[in-house]
């Protein structure tokens, strides 16, 4: 299908296509593979939207775009940042689906959130560091909230950076644990935020998704987050 | 606190730096009373593992009494007398669970560094570079041991400091290798390197059931350590060749189990081992793998390979045909110590072995940087220097 534009769009086709919309919650919740291989040249904010039905007024509308933005398309700069990863966990579905469904725990393991606040049980709003002391926020609504095994949300109108995600609680094989995915897009905007995104995120998000990811195992088996900051050196 | 800190290939300085403190919740404090250099120390020293910094305090061998622990602590006591295994183990993931403590999941806090050069990470080692986790190291007066309940191993009295210190790393090492061989009666195991890892191979291979171990170095000292101690048979690899000598030795089928307890600094003299020097040294290769190429091609058809000895990145001029065609076995890998800590402290209770008595150099921790050049250069006959850091 292609990429979903505006609300009364969405609402209109996930009503008339019941069918395809569970064959998507099924390659989402469901499967194995990469999941944005599947998603390949749609973003990730509109597959969302249509398999939950697309009940929240969000931002990402690509129909009037500004000049820098025009630029940004052409020179390939826009291309939005989107990164999967998983880590399997010695722990049940449960009980980490509990810990990340109080979004207020994200930034014991995600460094680069400041701090999450939860207004309600839909909405948060997100603080996120940005080099040079800066910081970017945004409102975010919960998209879909499936307990013990999905948690969905996608930022709303007025974020300083457009982003979705998901995070997708399967259980392993025979005593492996849990398999915990994680899937986010960020659609940073033209111009100069950009290079401060990029950097927000290194060179390599995947990489500090990973490494965000593996906190939280350490956090969720170990019961602390490995470091040696602090420890003596011959360098002090 | 005095510390023997890295600073770059060949240059190990015992400094003045900060005392330990907890951090985390499940940490300890470690006044070390003993410690010990190992030959993976030299792989550091000699500057061959990647992401060492000047600064870091080596040291992966040591025990000592609990000083302090963290709020979550709750086996271990103020005053208990421990020994440490090298390996930082969490003691609740899919790997510490199944007996695969050098594997641990959760105690390498740069398991991105190490995922990128390995695909996976291992766990946090003491005072192994950064790959592995960048933990201050035990040639101290004192370390911080995370996850303490798990790590920490009470010590009975009774029993002196140099008789159980080797439990934290060489004598558990030399167990595996020899577990890893897969000891059937009649066996007859060949042991490439009898330096402390070598000597524990030896000695355990026998604890294990082996018909006939045999011994490979070229140092005197040392063949004389395997022949008396390990009442290995030996062969000097200067004075014949090995692989030859261990075939004809053994009928002509070759050893049922190899150990390679050399490692990446392997010594040899031939072109191939001339051509690996050459190439370490500009770094294009970071192994030298001329005990681990020897050890392939004398292992008999359908035996096994088995390796203590560390490696750390590639290797070139493996015989890799020899292993596929003659259907080796490989057993390998950073020692498991948590697993065999406490049957081989009883087996040294029960005096079926002394493990101090490879013992050849007791200095002070002040002495380090003279401790590390003699052992490294296997001067004045040292085979293990043990440091008091009082
Ligand atoms: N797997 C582990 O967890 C673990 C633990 C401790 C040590 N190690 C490794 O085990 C190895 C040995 O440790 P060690 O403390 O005994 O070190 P060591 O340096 O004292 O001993 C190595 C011995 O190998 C001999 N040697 C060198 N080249 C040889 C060759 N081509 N053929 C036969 N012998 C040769 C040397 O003469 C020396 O006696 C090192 O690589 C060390 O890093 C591994
Ligand atoms: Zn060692
Ligand atoms: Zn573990």
């Amino acid at each position: 299908m292609e990429e979903v534009t505006n609300q009364s769009n969405l609402q209109s086709q996930s009503a008339s296509d019941s069918k395809g919309e569970s064959e998507r919650w099924a390659s989402i919740i469901g499967g194995s593979a990469m999941v944005l291989m599947g998603l390949q040249q749609r973003s990730l904010r509109g597959a969302l939207m249509a398999v939950a039905g697309g009940s929240l007024a969000l931002h990402g509308a690509k129909s009037e775009k500004s000049l820098p933005a025009t630029i940004a398309d052409a020179t390939g700069i826009n291309k939005s940042i989107r990164v999967e990863k998983t880590v399997t966990i010695n722990r049940s579905a449960s009980d980490l689906y509990n810990f990340w469904h109080d979004l207020e725990n994200l930034p014991t393991f995600m460094q680069h959130l400041k701090s999450v606040k939860v207004h309600d049980d839909k909405r948060s709003h997100w603080i996120a560091t940005a080099p040079l002391g800066a910081s970017v926020e945004w409102d975010a609504e919960i998209v879909s909230d499936q307990p013990d095994r999905l948690i969905a949300w996608a930022s709303v109108e007025g974020a300083d950076v457009d982003n979705s995600g998901f995070v997708r609680f399967q259980p392993a094989p025979q005593g492996r644990g849990t398999e915990v995915k994680v899937v986010l897009e960020y659609n940073p905007p033209g111009g100069a935020l950009t290079g401060a995104l990029a950097k927000l995120f290194g060179e390599e998000p995947e990489q500090q998704i990973g490494a965000e990811l593996s906190r939280f195992k350490q956090l969720m088996e170990a019961g602390e987050i490995a470091t040696t900051e602090g420890q003596p050196s011959g360098r002090s | 606190m005095k510390a023997v800190c890295w600073h770059g290939a060949t240059d190990v300085r015992v400094d003045n730096v900060p005392d330990p403190k907890i951090i985390n919740p499940h940490d300890a404090i470690i006044k070390i009373t003993l410690t010990a250099i190992c030959g993976s120390d030299l792989h550091l020293y000699d500057g061959f593992i990647p992401s060492m910094q000047s600064g870091d305090i080596l040291g992966h061998e040591f025990m000592g009494e609990v000083v302090e622990v963290g709020s979550d602590v709750k086996r271990v006591k103020i005053g208990d007398r421990v020994v440490v295994p090298f390996t930082i183990s969490c003691g609740n993931c899919f790997f510490c669970q199944r007996d695969l403590w050098s594997l641990c999941d959760n105690s390498n806090p740069n398991a991105a560094i190490a995922e990128k050069l390995y695909g996976h990470s291992a766990a946090g080692l003491f005072g192994y570079s950064h790959i592995f986790g960048g933990y201050a190291g035990g040639q101290a007066q004192y370390a911080r041991v995370p996850f303490a309940d798990v790590g920490l191993f009470k010590i009975p009295d009774g029993l002196t400091d140099e008789q159980v210190l080797f439990l934290t790393d060489i004598f558990p090492t030399g167990y595996m290798a020899a577990e890893n061989c897969n000891i059937q009666p009649g066996d007859t195991v060949a042991v490439w390197g009898c330096g402390p890892v070598g000597i524990f191979a030896i000695k355990s291979a026998y604890m294990l059931g082996a018909d006939r171990v045999i011994g490979i170095d070229r140092v005197p000292e040392r063949l004389q350590l395997a022949k008396e101690f390990g009442k290995a048979e030996v062969i000097n690899y200067e004075e014949v060749d090995a692989g030859e000598a261990v075939k004809e030795m053994t009928g002509g089928r070759g050893p049922d189990a190899c150990i390679d307890a050399v490692g990446m600094e392997a010594h040899g003299t031939d072109a191939v081992a001339i051509y690996d020097r050459v190439k370490q040294a500009v770094r294009l290769e970071t192994d030298r793998p001329t005990a681990l190429r020897q050890v392939i091609v004398a292992c008999r058809k359908g035996g096994t390979v088995s390796i203590p000895g560390v490696y750390g990145g590639l290797l070139d001029k493996i015989p890799f045909g020899a292993a596929f065609n003659k259907g080796l076995n490989f057993k390998m890998g950073q020692t498991h110590v948590h697993r065999y800590l406490s049957p081989l402290l009883e087996h040294i209770q029960n005096g079926d072995i002394d493990p101090s008595y490879i013992i050849t150099h007791r200095m002070k921790l002040e002495d380090a940087p003279k401790a590390y050049e003699i052992f490294k250069q296997k001067k004045d006959n040292c085979i293990k220097v043990v440091l008091d850091p009082l």
